[in-house]
């Protein structure tokens, strides 16, 4: 059964280390949902969220063959129920003195911002989990999207604990 | 700079190319295969006070099979050294092979100066983009003081865990940057621990499936071959009496002589190894793959089977075939542990194999090789092999290309040892024998090296046999010469109904022992079974200096046994015959197009 898993992968903060990874995804014919790269607290690791669909035989090997890169540091599946998943995203609609004010109401009921507006358009800036940002966009859609980006998602794991805990990162470790 | 190269080691300040070679000396090496140009020029001035050897090939694909030969014949790590751009991308092809087969190798190309990096600069090639699929790792440098370190990182990655080929990538400028000599000590590489040792429980539960099985096979792959592991293995083996198949990159690391050795399994293997996969009930995998050319269709695949698979890179494991015990670690370690398990409780865990090792040994008696060779006239290329060895005998080291010729060496010959026997069997690289067998005789300079090549293959590198002579490697090079690419050719046969496409190959065009004339080497030639015995002797007595056969055998023969590309283990035929009969029955063309 094809299913979305998240997983979190911190890597050394290497060039061509996002190639590398895009790589081995397109050569072993793995399917991306979406990709999100960022710094972390230790500027010497970057961390990725990547969203695939897949089955869970082929997930393990997704999972070996990340680990294989040498730069590849530490890879955890997140659990959604588990973890506070988010995706921004930015719309374009058209907006014109009769819808306005039915667009903004609707972002309202989604916490989405207004972060630009012209004569005939508006542009809404919203955050959180997919599911709630494809809701936004099916109510937005009558009213004309003309225009529309969204990040990957990013996730983290609920409660105290942390995959980059120093110790277990061992960055310090030499051979 | 304030010494030269070698010897004592200079404290001051050296160039990125002096660092170069003060870093293959300082991690051993004592050969490279390389050839110069624009980016790399730099590194080849040092190399002129270097202890370092240097092999100067004919072209680079030559140098990165001499490398790859080295380290097969060896255990060591291959270097190469090429130019940038087009030399670079020249090595390409030898990098799949290392990457496919497990070689160590560390291949160093020449880049434009960093400046020019991403201006489509002359001889400007985006190497480590090029190679990142087909290599274990590689690296830009970036910076004159990383040299060293990336060279011993690479060194370290290429020969440990699973090896494999890195590349580093040296951008002019930071050839000819100065730096302050230091060796590193330590190498940083957070992201990169094989696991070696086996996990204990993990031990211990293959050892209780290993009592509880009747019919058990240890399946041994090339990972034993690279991990040194032939004596773990011989002890596992003859400890609890299970019978070994072993594959094509694992052909000597059980000796063929034992009564435990069943044969190679595979496509072309022998027909009791085949069909010991098909009947057993346990499979004991030790670094070996489950490749498409050993298990024919997956799901019919040793279908009784359970499977205890010992890998060191994890994600062989469940790959291709689920896995009751997976057991990651290095092949040696692991086997050992494995035999020190089994011998703590033996009583307990030793199965009783009488009756599997008896139907084994019926069935090899019952289903040898056939060989089908009238005494006078002309030489079928299994008895071409079969007399390569009795004259060159289990000493030598034999390298093959790629086709029927490595089929028929692969089987009939009796390896006895491990690195006896060097081939290209995941990529399949035809043009491999010629320059893998020169850099085999780089590293073993007293053990006579003997190429096996076909016709076809001998064509594509043959051109390496100038850096032999030049660089006094004796290499023997026997050519299977049928005038065809014969395995393409087979192919046509049974499964495009005879129709030959773009397969004859004149036999003699070249002519093999005016081209050993024009090289100043021996040449022979062997048309009919009364001259290949004394050829092979001429050849043999041939000393110092390469030396070309040409060994005129039957077009027609093909490699049997055969399972059909695709097709379930059980269908394992032995002869051409048995093909056509099996065609006729199911009433085919010629066949039955191959599955892939
Ligand atoms: C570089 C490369 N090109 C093409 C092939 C496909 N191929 C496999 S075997 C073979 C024929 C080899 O002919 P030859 O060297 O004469 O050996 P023979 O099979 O006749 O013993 C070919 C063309 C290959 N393996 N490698
Ligand atoms: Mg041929």
């Amino acid at each position: 059964m094809i299913q979305r898993h998240t997983l979190s992968v911190l890597v050394e903060n290497k060039p061509g280390v996002l190639t590398r990874i895009a790589g081995m995804f397109a050569r072993r014919a793995y399917n991306i949902h979406s990709l999100a790269v960022g710094p972390t607290d230790d500027p010497r690791v970057s961390r990725l969220t990547i969203v695939v669909g897949t089955e869970a035989v082929q997930l393990e090997q997704i999972v070996k063959q990340l680990n294989k890169l040498v730069h590849v540091l530490k890879i955890v599946e997140l659990d959604p129920a588990e973890s506070v998943e988010r995706e921004m995203q930015l719309v374009k609609v058209t907006a014109d003195p009769d819808t306005r004010s039915q667009i903004i109401e609707l972002a309202d009921v989604f916490r989405a911002k207004i972060v630009d507006v012209d004569h005939d358009s508006l542009t809404i800036e919203a955050a959180g989990a997919p599911a709630k940002l494809e809701a936004m966009v099916e109510l937005l859609e009558p009213f004309g999207i003309r225009e529309m980006v969204r990040s990957g998602t990013i996730s983290l794991a609920r409660g105290s604990r942390s995959i980059t805990d120093g110790s277990k990162l061992r960055m310090q470790r030499v051979v | 700079m304030s010494s030269s190269a070698s010897g004592d080691r200079p404290t001051g300040r050296v160039t990125g190319a002096q660092a170069v070679l003060m870093s293959l000396e300082a991690l051993g090496v004592e050969v490279v295969f390389g050839y110069p140009g624009g980016a790399i020029l730099p590194a080849y001035d040092p190399m002129l006070d270097s202890s370092i050897k240097h092999v100067l090939v004919r072209h680079e694909q030559g140098a990165v099979h001499m490398a790859e030969g080295y380290a097969h014949a060896t255990g060591r790590v291959g270097v190469c050294i090429v130019t940038s751009g087009p030399a670079a991308t020249n090595i390409v092809t030898g990098l799949a092979d290392a990457h496919m087969d497990s070689v160590p190798l560390l291949a160093i190309t020449g880049q434009v100066a960093t400046t020019a990096i991403g201006s489509d600069a002359f001889q400007e090639a985006d190497v480590t983009g090029i190679t990142m699929p087909v290599t274990k790792h590689n690296e830009l440098v970036g910076t004159v003081e990383r040299i060293a370190a990336a060279l011993k990182e690479a060194h370290h990655i290429a020969s440990s865990g699973r090896p494999g080929p890195v590349l580093v990538d040296i951008p002019k400028d930071i050839l000819n940057a100065t730096v302050e000599w230091r060796w590193p000590e330590h190498m940083e590489l957070p992201g990169y621990r094989p696991t070696v040792r086996g996990h204990g429980k993990m031990v211990r539960e293959a050892v209780e499936l290993i009592g509880r099985s009747q019919r058990p096979v240890i399946y041994a792959g090339g990972g034993l071959v690279r991990a040194g592991a032939a004596e773990e293995l011989f002890e596992l083996a003859t400890l609890l009496e299970v019978p070994v198949v072993t594959t094509l990159m694992a052909r000597g690391v059980f000796p063929d002589t034992h009564e435990l050795f069943v044969g190679m399994p595979g496509m072309h293997g022998h027909y009791a190894a085949v069909k010991a996969f098909q009947e057993t009930d346990l499979l004991i995998t030790l670094g070996a793959r489950f490749d498409d050319r050993v298990t024919g269709d997956l799901g019919s695949f040793a279908p009784h089977a359970r499977v205890i698979h010992v890998d060191i890179d994890p994600a062989e494991i469940g790959k291709n075939r689920v896995v009751d015990v997976p057991i990651v670690g290095d092949a040696k370690v692991v086997t050992g542990q494995l035999v020190r398990a089994a011998s703590d409780k033996l009583d307990l865990v030793k199965p009783d194999t009488t009756a599997w090792r008896a139907h084994l040994t019926e069935l090899k008696a019952e289903h040898p090789l056939r060989v089908e060779q009238p005494e006078t006239g002309v030489i079928k290329p299994q008895t071409a092999i079969r007399a390569i060895h009795e004259v060159f005998g289990d000493e030598a080291v034999y390298v093959a290309g790629v086709g029927q010729h490595q089929m028929w060496a692969a089987q009939h010959i009796p390896y006895s040892r491990p690195r006896q026997w060097i081939n290209s069997g995941g990529l399949g690289t035809m043009g491999f024998a010629v320059p893998a067998a020169i850099g085999a005789k780089a590293g073993l300079p007293d053990t006579p090296v003997v190429c096996i090549d076909g016709d076809g293959c001998f064509q594509m590198t043959f051109q390496e046999i100038a850096a032999a002579v030049q660089a006094d490697l004796p290499v023997v090079f026997c050519v299977v010469n049928n005038g065809y690419l014969g395995m393409v050719r087979q192919w046509q046969s049974l499964f495009y109904d005879d129709r030959l496409s773009e397969v004859a190959l004149p036999q003699d065009l070249p002519d093999l022992v005016k081209l050993a004339d024009a090289y100043g080497i021996p040449g022979f030639r062997a048309t009919t079974m009364d001259e290949l015995g004394p050829v092979l002797r001429k050849a043999q007595e041939v000393t110092g200096q390469p030396v070309i056969v040409d060994l005129r055998v039957d077009p027609d023969e093909m490699v049997f046994p055969m399972v059909p590309a695709g097709a379930s283990n059980d269908e394992v035929l032995e002869s051409a015959e048995e093909w056509y009969a099996r065609a006729r029955a199911i009433d085919l063309p010629g066949d039955g197009v191959p599955a892939e």
